[in-house]
């Protein structure tokens, strides 16, 4: 974006605001230093989406590769990207290098940024009738560590890793790999834009907490917040309970690496696996961070479109706490491979299959505000309805997963990597665009085309199905995860998978893409409330886009008013 | 009717300080796990720890007549030069009995080199109840070049795995061993490894 950024992203200066001066600050001030929290929130939207463009882009190196077995595109990317003449070690290691940065992109620079960075700072303000953010500065620096912590990432495949260029590590980071088994600084580089990026959300976190615990409209009181806020609130509760002990764990492993300590190495009394119950104890609440947020968004959607308040709101809200509790007990369904005793391994067993009992409680609900409502199928409900199966199949396959006996099967399958996308790719990422076409108008002022929304949906939903589920049976069929080669018997899939699969998601993005740049030049201008009765919520109530400062006389929240 | 900004900011400023602290907190506990988890693994036997016992508990243990067979096991880190065997692969003793087992380490390479040994039994569910009470492994070993040790290990195998479920069916243990490069004295590696075995189970 250069200064011509299109008009329709700018927010209107407040004809209400006495102070004129700051309402319209240069480009550098406004987009630089912004402590805006609609500014910062469309910031973290863009950054998120080139983020998922590079994140896309490198699946789109490891489909081509995985089409056919044996190894064929490796060795030219490894050139492409500045190895000379590499070796096939060198070419594998391209592999590992691939894989761990898109897991590390689409975690941490794509889903987190986009979920909690863009619509959290959005709409968090606007929902609960603040004027903005309880630590806007903060806000900023959040946003441009989590820039700096990308661009640690960008540097790493750049840099020597061990074997060939880059961290080739998994997003897990695991020891002994990523500290005696990868020399050079390209791991230093990953782990370092962990450290910034977790830096980033944990400010972030704390200014969601107490934004939402503080600055809450008169009569807005906690069980009227709607279900958004309080999935931003569990999220940031998450955040900070959780990034810390990856903080610590990674900083073990740059010490292990670089100063000599041996919190993971056995030669000095360490053990690698407490690593992985350090990372999985981060890890496993880091998904529901990744999908609390969307289950939000689909609350506002699933009620705004059937137009009745959501089913059950205290179950719901309370739903999202008790899978955030949870969600802290049951991270060595991770590790059943790592020997565990049977008594241990039934506990994980027992208290993950707990977590699906809010899961649960969260879909039906969902199902029952359809239930008699008066619907309509706008682009968002219909994303919503896409995200509600496609989640309850991941979820479905995450209750397999839980059984201690089962997984000392399928760990490190490709079901798992059906799993977690399902939950993720389908999950998180159908909830991104619900959110992103339900509020697109309300963030630019311009209508998206309903047309192309739909059509988006119908071609992405295809593509995913097609590109993910054969990842089922190769999974069962027991081809290991994280390999660039396979045996001839998974060639069948894997080419449905890269062929159609790939390419039928890719043309859905197409379409996205079609589509924002269509509305910015010429969607019609958005009404307030465009999607009419249903749209209850606090953000509706201004104009679109909203003033570049709102609330300055707080709203009111009466007792009739519903979530 | 609006709060007031002042009043606000205090109220902020609390919020955000309370959510610091949780956040040094979990900062803490993350580094804490790592004690923790290393007692953890001493009392429960986790991942195979062997426990590590006093003379005068040891002298409390009644033996049986129940036999059991336990197998030794020596490694060393990749590329370091000792030889390091058992002198005896395999011994049958009473449960509850005490034993002695005996390695051998030899340095053959042309200088001092320290070294300590990392150890866990299998199966892992046995690790709690192999005590031992005297072993190599508590301590450094420093071994000049060409020189050669015996270095005995005393154990017994508490007969309270008899009752455990979990142990029903081990009729063999395991004890194994992998000898670490402590401190080498040409500079090839990257410096000494910090040592921090204390009251680590032996
Ligand atoms: C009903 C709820 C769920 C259950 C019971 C469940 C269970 C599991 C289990 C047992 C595994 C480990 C599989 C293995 O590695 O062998 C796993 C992996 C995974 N799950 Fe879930 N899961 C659930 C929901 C979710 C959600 C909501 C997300 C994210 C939004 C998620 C993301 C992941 C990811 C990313 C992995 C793979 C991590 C890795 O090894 O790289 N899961 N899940
Ligand atoms: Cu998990």
């Amino acid at each position: 974006m250069a200064t011509t950024a299109p008009e329709a992203f700018q927010a209107h200066g407040d004809h209400h605001d006495h102070d004129h001066a700051h309402d319209h600050p240069g480009f550098f001030a406004r987009w630089f230093m912004s402590t805006n929290h609609k500014d910062i929130g469309t910031m973290y939207l863009i950054f998120a989406i080139v983020a998922g463009i590079i994140g896309g882009a490198i699946s789109g190196m490891m489909r081509i590769e995985l089409a056919e077995p044996g190894i064929q595109y490796l060795g030219t990317f490894a050139s492409m990207l500045g190895e000379k003449n590499p070796s096939f070690d060198q070419s594998l290691h391209l592999w590992n290098v691939l894989i761990t940065a898109h897991g590390l992109i689409m975690v941490f620079f794509m889903v987190m940024p986009a979920m909690i960075g863009g619509f959290g700072n959005w709409f968090v303000p606007l929902m609960i009738g603040a004027p903005d953010m309880a630590f806007p500065r903060m806000n900023n620096i959040s946003f441009w560590l989590t820039v700096a912590g990308f661009i640690s990432l960008m540097i790493s495949p750049f840099v020597p890793g061990g074997t060939g260029n880059g961290a080739g590590t998994g997003w897990t980071v695991y020891a002994p790999l990523s500290t005696s088994g990868s020399a050079g600084p390209a791991v230093d580089f990953a782990i370092f834009s962990l450290h910034l990026s977790g830096a980033g959300s944990i400010l972030g976190a704390t200014n969601f907490i107490t934004t939402i615990f503080n600055m809450r409209a008169p009569g807005m009181t906690l069980h009227k917040m709607p279900l958004f806020v309080w999935s931003v609130l569990v999220t940031a509760f998450l955040l900070l309970l959780a990034l810390p002990v990856l903080a610590a764990a990674i900083t073990m492993l740059i010490t292990d690496r670089n100063f000599g300590t041996t919190f993971f190495d056995p030669s000095g009394g360490g053990d690698p696996v407490l690593y992985q119950h350090l990372f999985w104890f981060f890890g496993h609440p880091e998904v529901y961070i990744m999908i609390l947020p969307g289950f939000g968004i689909i609350s506002q959607i699933v009620s705004t479109f059937s137009k009745k308040p959501v089913f059950g709101y205290l179950g719901m809200a309370y739903a999202m706490v008790a899978i955030g509790v949870v969600g802290f007990i049951v991270w060595a369904h991770h590790m059943y491979t790592t020997g565990m005793s049977v008594n241990t391994k039934m506990y994980f067993t027992a208290a993950t299959m707990v977590i699906a009992v809010p899961t649960g409680i969260k879909i039906f609900s969902w199902i029952a505000t359809m239930w008699g409502g008066s619907l309509s199928f706008k682009s968002p409900m219909v994303w919503s309805i896409g995200q509600i199966f496609l989640f309850t199949v991941g979820g479905v396959t995450g209750v397999v997963l839980a059984n201690g006996g089962v997984d000392d099967v399928l760990h490190d399958t490709y079901y798992v990597v059906a799993h977690f996308h399902y939950v993720l790719s389908m999950g998180a990422v159908f909830a991104l665009f619900a959110g992103f076409y339900y509020w697109f108008p309300k963030m630019s002022g311009r209508m998206h085309s309903e047309f192309l929304a739909h059509l988006h949906f119908w071609v992405f939903f295809a593509g995913v199905n097609v590109l993910f589920f054969p990842m089922h049976f190769l999974g069962l069929q027991g081809m290991p995860r994280r390999y660039p080669d396979y045996a001839e018997a998974y060639a069948h899939w894997n080419h449905v998978a890269s062929a159609w699969g790939y390419s039928i998601m890719a043309a859905g993005m197409l379409i996205f893409f079609v589509n924002i740049i269509y509305s910015l030049l010429a969607g019609k201008k958005a009404a307030d409330n465009y999607w009419g009765e249903g749209a209850t919520t606090l953000e509706w109530t201004l104009s679109s886009p909203p003033p570049f400062h709102q609330f300055e006389t707080l709203p009111v929240i009466d007792d009739k008013a519903h979530h | 009717m609006a709060v007031d900004q002042a009043v606000l900011q205090r109220r902020n400023r609390r919020v955000g300080m309370t959510m610091a602290g949780v956040v040094l907190a979990m900062l803490g506990l993350g580094y804490a796990s790592v004690p923790l988890y290393r007692m953890f693994c001493q009392v429960t036997g986790f991942g195979g720890t062997t426990m590590r016992v006093s003379e005068a508990q040891a002298a409390t243990v009644v033996s049986t007549n129940k036999d059991i067979r336990i197998r030794f096991d020596a490694n060393v880190e990749r590329g370091m030069p000792w030889q390091f065997k058992p002198v005896q692969a395999v011994d049958t003793v009473a449960v509850g009995v005490r034993d002695m087992a005996i390695y051998t380490a030899k340095n053959t390479s042309n200088h001092t080199i320290t070294g300590t040994a990392s150890f866990n039994v299998e199966p892992e569910q046995a690790g709690r109840y192999f005590s031992k009470i005297q072993c190599f492994c508590f301590t450094e070993q420093t071994l000049k070049p060409g020189e050669e040790v015996r270095m005995p290990v005393i154990y017994y195998v508490d007969p309270k795995i008899l009752d455990d479920p979990d142990n029903k069916d081990v009729d063999e243990i395991t004890l194994s061993y992998t000898f670490h490069v402590t401190a080498e004295e040409k500079a090839t590696d990257a410096g000494a490894k910090a040592l921090d075995r204390a009251g680590t189970g032996g």
